[in-house]
């Protein structure tokens, strides 16, 4: 190893030193790589959210020239914006991908889940998710989860094994050393694998503007229909809002995740374009999830909990 | 730490993007301050958010504490919460206008060896953290081995609580020296001593008043300005080839390339190349990184090599530069960490995956345990436990195109995996040891339990 006699800014300017965009990127891609390599049945998850879109560009970049050697995956709510079902679809059809849907609705009309009182639906994705990944026998599932999200998922690996039941154990996760991802796994298990583990929000965004990737119209701001409820502004709609007492007006607002309209709320913006979102994100005070997540708030332990259940 | 910074003035799109990647691990004992250090850099740079922050008063005031416990920012799990101690790796991120940072932050017991090994295969740097009242201690001369043997570039020796010793040059110069001298003995390349306080924040983001005698950075300063990018003139190229890409489409019909991520040097088109572990030779036809063809590329960017001869390559084979080819072998000898809770015996039948390739093999011998404390070598311990460090012999089932890990972190090192449940086993690198043989003690005047 060489030793570096002054420490100097220009050291980073040689030819040989990456961006750490192109660093992220090069992980993930290597990552995508791996799994084709040595699974039978991988799926990606893909809601039509920002993080979903970028894995799905990273695939894409991975098999170039070739097609994407996986099917989509999407746990459908039943309270999505139609704004981004529209784009999951329009997606799907553009790269002449297989879209697997596992519908919290149905399994709520068959009698199987329940409405909760509290009408999020985020908590119901896993049951149908876990048993479509049993009954198309998926043995990878990719995952745009990211360690910057939240504490919990800072513990999680690239290649995190689940057991049949599709639970996490985090005392029981395999060590991860240099790039060597151990994939091995029991009839029945799988694997959830997270390209995107060491990106942060702001990566995301940086890369979807170097990249120019299309993204919903809802990720900037524009005039919408709201109403308060526990401090997030929410999209008034059939799926159970507003209630007594709370009162819909039109503010300019754009989204910073995107998933079920009962537990995603909007944020205040006038950030119409990728540099606007991005100057916006740099000087929040806020994280994604704090910001707009219901579902986080619920317990110190939320995110660990739904995760050791077999959520995403 | 009770109140958040102010924000600060926001970044362009052009000054974030310009940015490059530093990995680095901390390493300390338990009551070094490792997360106040960790809470501070987070804190200072901006990326404790208000919720995150609000969500640890909270948490803190609920349990009757009077300040919020910044350990509850970064301990994610409920069973660390419960014990109050960090109980694995966890991967956290900040960034500043020059640089974005990964750290693995790695727990300070005793009996997570394996964590900060895990930490470190991937980190360009380690902090250590010491005890300015306690100096270096059993635990930091482990830290500094660790780092030595996963050959992490660069090592940053953080001289804590300087304020509890009345910030005095004399005490941060006796540590440095003799830390240094240690480490510099185990072939750490670079060490850089900082006198900190990291409750009373001197010298980790802003340079201290106390210490006008101290000249050099403070930690944050060193983070953004130490060297990621490595010297490539003279590595050893190595592809290993992680999936065949076939389109077989019209537009594409006879396209053939060997995707993989380049583990180390450059690779030029027009190069010859030999593919192991057959050792067919070709020249490199052309290179596609991530869909955009290129005259060169070099680690560690993901590419798609086009060969000009149609030969047999598939997942698993690495291709190297015909003028630079490794040896391969089935006989591995290697440094390892178990990092798995049951032993590594004797006998013991594993997968071994090195680069994209996964090979049968058999341990054949446990020469010696390390212990880390003092580097003496324990002749035939008989078996390695979690935790372990030691020199072992395995036989492989094919040839194995293996580089020593001193010249390549990546060809050099390999993982055993347990065929039965798939549990990983070990963490190896293949060739010498930084330790030199020294006089060897009998196993039987051991406890056996040396961390």
């Amino acid at each position: 190893m060489t030793t570096v006699a002054s420490v100097s800014e220009e050291t980073d300017s040689t030819p040989y030193a990456l961006s750490h965009l192109d660093a992220l990127e090069s992980e993930a891609v290597h990552i995508f790589r791996e799994v084709a390599g040595e699974f039978e049945r991988p799926v990606i998850l893909f809601s039509g959210g920002k993080d979903s879109i970028v894995m799905l560009h990273l695939a894409l970049k991975a098999f170039a020239p070739a097609a994407i050697p996986f099917t989509l995956l999407h746990v459908d709510t039943g309270h999505n914006f139609p704004e981004v079902l529209e784009y999951r679809d329009r997606t799907v059809e553009k790269h002449g991908l297989r879209l697997h849907i596992a519908s919290v609705q149905d399994y709520i009309d068959r009698g199987v889940l329940r409405e909760r009182p509290d009408g999020t639906r985020n908590p119901l994705q896993t049951l149908p998710l876990t048993e479509k990944i049993q009954s198309e026998h998926f043995d990878a599932v990719f995952g745009g989860g990211r360690r910057d999200e939240e504490k919990a998922r800072a513990k999680e690996r690239v290649f995190s094994l689940r057991d049949e039941f599709s639970q996490w154990d985090p005392r029981r996760q395999r060590p991860e050393l240099w790039q060597l991802y151990n994939g091995r796994h029991a009839p029945g298990e799988h694997v959830r694998v997270f390209p995107l583990s060491n990106w942060t929000e702001l990566d995301v965004w940086q890369y979807i503007a170097r990249e120019g990737i299309e993204l919903p119209q809802i990720y900037f701001a524009h005039e919408r229909e709201v109403f308060q409820r526990s401090n997030m502004w929410l999209t008034a709609g059939e799926w159970g809002g507003p209630k007594d007492g709370e009162t819909v007006e039109k503010r300019l607002v754009r989204y910073r995740t995107v998933g079920d309209m009962s537990c995603t709320g909007a944020v205040d913006s006038d950030a119409t374009t990728l540099d606007a979102v991005i100057t916006e994100i740099a000087a929040s005070r806020l994280t994604e999830r704090g910001a707009t997540r219901a579902d986080d708030k619920m317990s110190e332990a939320a995110m660990e909990d739904r995760k050791r259940e077999g959520y995403f | 730490m009770t109140s958040t910074t102010e924000p600060t003035e926001p970044l362009s799109v052009e000054q974030l993007s310009a940015t490059t990647l530093l990995r680095f691990a901390t390493a300390g004992s338990v009551d070094d301050g490792k997360s106040t250090l960790v809470g501070r850099l987070l804190h200072d740079s901006k990326s404790v958010l208000t919720d995150q922050l609000e969500a640890v008063e909270r948490a803190s005031a609920s349990r009757g504490q009077d300040t919020p416990d910044l350990a509850l920012l970064t301990d994610g799990l409920r069973a660390e919460r419960e014990q109050g101690i960090t109980i694995d790796v966890a991967y956290r991120y900040f960034a500043t206008a020059r640089r974005r940072f990964i750290l693995a932050d790695t727990p300070g017991h005793v009996q997570y060896t394996r964590n900060m090994v895990t930490g470190a295969s991937t980190a360009d740097l380690a902090v250590v953290l010491v005890d300015a009242r306690n100096g270096v201690i059993e635990q930091t001369r482990r830290h500094a081995a660790v780092a030595a043997l996963l050959r992490v570039p660069h090592v940053v020796l953080a001289v804590n609580k300087m304020d509890l010793v009345e910030y005095k040059e004399s005490v941060f110069a006796a540590i440095a020296e003799e830390f240094t001298a240690y480490a510099s003995e185990l072939g750490v390349p670079e060490i850089t001593a900082i006198p900190i306080s990291a409750l009373a924040g001197d010298n980790v983001v802003d340079a201290s008043a106390n210490m006008d005698w101290y000249g050099g950075p403070t930690v944050l300063e060193h983070l953004e300005t130490v060297p990621v990018s490595h010297d490539l003139g003279h590595c050893h190229a190595r592809l290993p080839v992680q999936y065949v890409i076939r389109p077989q489409t019209a537009e594409h019909p006879d396209y053939r390339g060997y995707a993989g991520q380049i583990a180390a040097g450059t690779f030029r088109v027009g190069e010859s190349v030999t593919v192991l572990p057959s050792g067919r030779t070709t020249k490199v036809a052309g290179i596609d990184l991530l869909g955009k063809p290129v005259d060169v590329a070099w680690t560690p960017q993901s590419v798609t090599l086009l060969l000009e001869d149609d030969i047999d390559v598939s997942r698993g084979d690495l291709i190297v530069p015909s003028k630079d080819a490794p040896p391969t072998t089935q006989d591995v000898e290697a440094t390892v960490c178990h990092v798995a809770d049951q032993p590594l015996t004797v006998g013991h039948r594993v997968l071994l995956k090195h680069g994209t390739r996964t090979v049968k093999a058999i341990v054949k011998d446990i020469p010696s345990r390390l212990t880390l404390d003092d580097l003496s070598l324990h002749p035939h311990p008989g078996q390695l436990v979690a935790n372990d460090i030691g020199r072992v012999k395995i036989r492989a089932a094919e040839p194995l195109p293996l580089d020593s890990y001193a010249d390549s972190r990546r060809t050099g090192a390999f993982i055993l995996i347990d065929p039965a449940d798939g549990t990983t086993l070990t963490a190896g690198m293949v060739g010498e040891s930084f330790a030199a043989p020294q006089p060897v003690k009998d196993e039987s005047d051991d406890d056996g339990w040396d961390f």
